[in-house]
């Protein structure tokens, strides 16, 4: 075999020893003193220590997010803000190779898709918004729109700086200030991009970083925010709707997902098997809108299946920051633990495991590319998000079995369609309960595009026109 | 090896294939295309590249003093370098290639078939054929009626590719698509299917003499059709991009779809091969930067 000499990215980013709380445009401790760490999980290293934001920190960033939106943020005009959020886009640009080198330690994932998707689709993000900062009049949403004033932010761990820039980059358009936590396993590229701030002299107190863990996340929901956004897991986000309830605060929910990823039997096969590939083992299957269910048409399913096994024995697991690895490493002994388990009962309720050889290194939280055929719809595999680089697979044999199949599910994030027949993409993506249908594609992401779910995936919208609503007063 | 197929079932089959997603492939190869080669691998496939090499000429300006050293090159491109693989010539250069190349494991590849349009009449086309292979060429790079592949009439582009596999005896047929002129992956599967049930000992990709050329996502389609042809009849088939691929980094490119797509099986010059002039004399620039450290110049290496 024609092996691959190892090709590890050489930029290594300024990572400090300690990063304190951002509030008020500096940074400084917890009130109480409290620390935490995040660990490399390539390598169960520490990283560096971060303070841990409590309630009274909670309640400072919250007061000084409210001054400067009454102050600053608030009265500027569309343009002026606009400005700063171009910046902030190019610094982003500018130092987009450190950023992603400091995401993919902090998190795991592979530097070719931190290089090539997260940090230029954040980029993106940032300018999308800037460009929207001036016209928001004109979004058809109501002659005058108003933003809502300060918005309490929590983000999940899977794609932490695009998810940052997804709930900041409109917010601040739309006039908010926020006060962001990032996951409690990955606050570097927050706290960079806190960095960045000062760097682009955003007016202290527009943006707030406090790091932390779920009660940090509680104590913002509970504070004197005016909405909270919030992506992660449907059981949190069931607890926000109901901490929240009876309140004025409005909130958008954007969680789990167990996506439909449909193959018919007209499908092109080989980029089928691509999308396949893409739909679950992008991020190491941390997605929350992962084609996570493979429908395929049972037909061709045993040809399917072949490619998809040759194909999935190529990838590529191993060390996050070389350049040719596919899949990197679980995010955290927790998350492993939760793959680990639930790919247990698959075996244990009768589906078929297939994984394919590869080493996988001595130390930190490895999963191997699993495939699971023979998949019930009653089974466990098929109805839990897994969060992690596990496919099951089932069969149909006509497209109403198999829209029935994709729709019998609590969620509704995603779902994708595989066919070279026009008609039947557009038959399919009517009757699809999911807020993102993708054709002959998946995991396509942009900042005009709204994304956001049904059911039990969420309300509310992130991105394009529609994304806006989510951060105004219309 | 013959074909067991009439025309007609040929044409059917091959009619029948399912689509390419043209988004998907292209995706796909801009996909390899970002893999990293350094270091030993790099110098493993700086080699290897060299060793695929059809060195190539089809100039009206061609002479035998100029066939003769190219054939000296390929034998001994740059010090310890590898031979390249073949020299390919015009029926006309055969004779003079020939002798050049006796003794040295360096075949003779002529085109044939009315290159590079093969708008002339059948039997002129196997004449031209069976003239090549008389005067001692290995291997016969023919191109197919692209007017009856686009007209619709694939038994007759069946038939006359296996007309020409009858005329060449020994030597590997290679059969150029001209998929500059297919235009459509489609159109590009069927054609690398039909040539492959025809009896083609390679698929080509391009002439070098029409606008585009062999790309990327076009190669990866064939190799992923000969793929799934020995898969399915257990016949094995090799493939050769020609035409603009100039430097080592583009090569190294084509190897990484090569090593992903099809593996070891294909890593060789027996099923891979580049179609190029140009690109040696970077693989042997690249190949003096590895062993010396520093970048050489034109000036240190051959011009043919």
């Amino acid at each position: 075999m024609f092996e691959y000499a190892p090709a590890p990215e050489s930029v290594r980013p300024q990572i400090k020893e300690h990063y304190g709380l951002f509030v008020d445009g500096e940074f400084a401790d917890a009130a109480d003193g409290s620390v935490f760490k995040s660990v490399d999980p390539s390598t169960e290293e520490v990283l560096f220590t971060v303070a841990e934001a409590g309630e009274a920190d909670v309640a400072n960033a919250v007061a000084a997010a409210r001054r400067a939106h009454e102050t600053v943020w608030g009265p500027m005009s569309g343009a002026e803000r606009g400005k700063y959020l171009f910046r902030i886009a190019r610094l982003l640009q500018e130092k987009a190779r450190e950023f992603a080198v400091a995401e993919s330690l902090d998190n795991g994932k592979p530097i070719k898709e931190t290089r090539d998707f997260d940090v230029p689709t954040a980029a993106q993000h940032f300018f999308y918004h800037a460009g929207w900062a001036d016209k928001l009049e004109y979004a058809g949403l109501g002659p005058d729109p108003k933003s809502l004033g300060v918005v309490g932010q929590v983000i999940p761990w899977n794609f932490p700086l695009l998810m940052l820039a997804w709930k900041i980059a409109p917010a601040l358009a739309c006039g908010n200030t926020v006060v962001l936590k990032p996951a409690e396993t990955t606050p570097l590229t927050a706290l960079l991009f806190a960095e960045l701030c000062q760097e682009a002299d955003l007016p202290a107190g527009v943006v707030n970083i406090l790091p932390g863990a779920g009660a940090t996340g509680a104590a913002l929901v509970d504070a004197a925010v005016d909405k909270i956004a919030f992506t992660g897991s449907t059981a949190v986000g069931r607890a926000i709707a109901k901490a929240v309830a009876g309140s004025k605060k409005k909130v958008t929910l954007e969680l789990g997902g167990k996506a439909a990823n449909i193959v018919f039997d007209d499908a092109a096969i080989d980029q089928a098997v691509e999308g396949i590939v893409n739909g679950i083992f992008f991020n190491q299957g941390h997605v929350c809108c992962a084609g996570s269910r493979l429908l395929v048409q049972e037909s061709v399913a045993d040809d399917v299946l072949e490619r998809l096994k040759a194909r999935v024995s190529t990838l590529r697991v191993g060390d996050p920051l070389d350049k040719n690895t596919d899949i990197g490493a679980i995010n955290s002994a927790e998350q492993l633990e939760r793959i680990t388990a639930l790919t247990e009962t698959g075996g244990a309720e009768g589906a078929e495991v297939w994984q394919p050889a590869c080493d996988l290194p001595e130390r930190g939280f490895w999963f191997r590319p699993t495939v699971f055929t023979g998949v019930q719809q009653s089974m466990r595999i098929a109805r839990e998000e897994i969060f992690g680089p596990v496919l099951s697979v089932l069969t149909f044999r006509t497209p109403d079995e198999a829209i029935a199949k994709a729709n019998n599910t609590p969620y509704g994030l995603s779902a994708g369609v595989w066919t070279e027949k026009g008609s039947k993409i557009l038959w399919a993506a009517e009757r699809l309960r999911a807020g993102v249908v993708w054709a002959n594609t998946f995991n396509q992401f942009d900042a005009a595009s709204p994304f956001g779910g049904l059911k039990e995936s969420g309300y509310g919208r992130e991105g394009g026109r529609q994304g806006l609503e989510a951060y105004l007063d219309v | 090896m013959g074909s067991i197929l009439s025309g007609a079932e040929a044409a059917a089959l091959v009619r029948a294939l399912p689509g390419v997603d043209a988004v998907g492939l292209e995706a796909r190869a801009a996909g390899l295309a970002t893999r990293s080669v350094k270091k030993e691998s790099k110098a493993r496939a700086i080699d290897l590249a060299i060793s695929m090499i059809d060195l190539t000429t089809l100039e009206g300006a061609d002479t035998p003093g100029k066939v003769r050293s190219l054939a000296a090159k390929a034998i001994r491109p740059d010090g310890d370098a590898p031979s390249t693989a073949a020299v390919c010539v015009y029926p006309s250069m055969v004779a003079t290639a020939a002798e050049a190349l006796e003794g040295s494991s360096v075949k003779v590849a002529s085109v044939a078939t009315g290159f590079p349009a093969g708008q002339v009449p059948l039997d002129v086309r196997l004449a031209d054929t069976e003239a090549a292979v008389r005067a001692g060429a290995d291997e016969i790079d023919m191109v197919i009626n692209r007017g009856a592949f686009l007209a619709g009439d694939l038994e007759r582009v069946f038939h006359e590719i296996k007309a020409v596999k009858a005329a060449s005896g020994e030597a590997r047929l290679k059969v150029i698509l001209e998929t500059g002129e297919l235009v459509t992956y489609d159109d590009v599967r069927r054609a690398s299917w039909l040539a492959m049930h025809a009896g083609a000992d390679f698929i080509k990709t391009s002439t070098g003499k029409v606008g585009i050329n062999a790309t990327l996502p076009v190669t990866l389609l064939m190799l992923q059709a000969v793929r799934d042809f020995r898969a399915q009849t257990g016949v094995q088939v090799g493939v050769k991009p020609a035409g603009g691929i100039r430097n080592t980094k583009d090569a190294i490119k084509y190897l990484v779809c090569v090593n992903e797509t099809l593996g070891d099986d294909w890593l060789s010059n027996e099923w891979f091969r580049f179609g190029a002039s140009s690109l040696l004399n970077d693989l042997l620039m690249q190949r003096q930067k590895l062993k010396t450290g520093h970048y050489s110049g034109p000036d240190y290496v051959t011009v043919d």
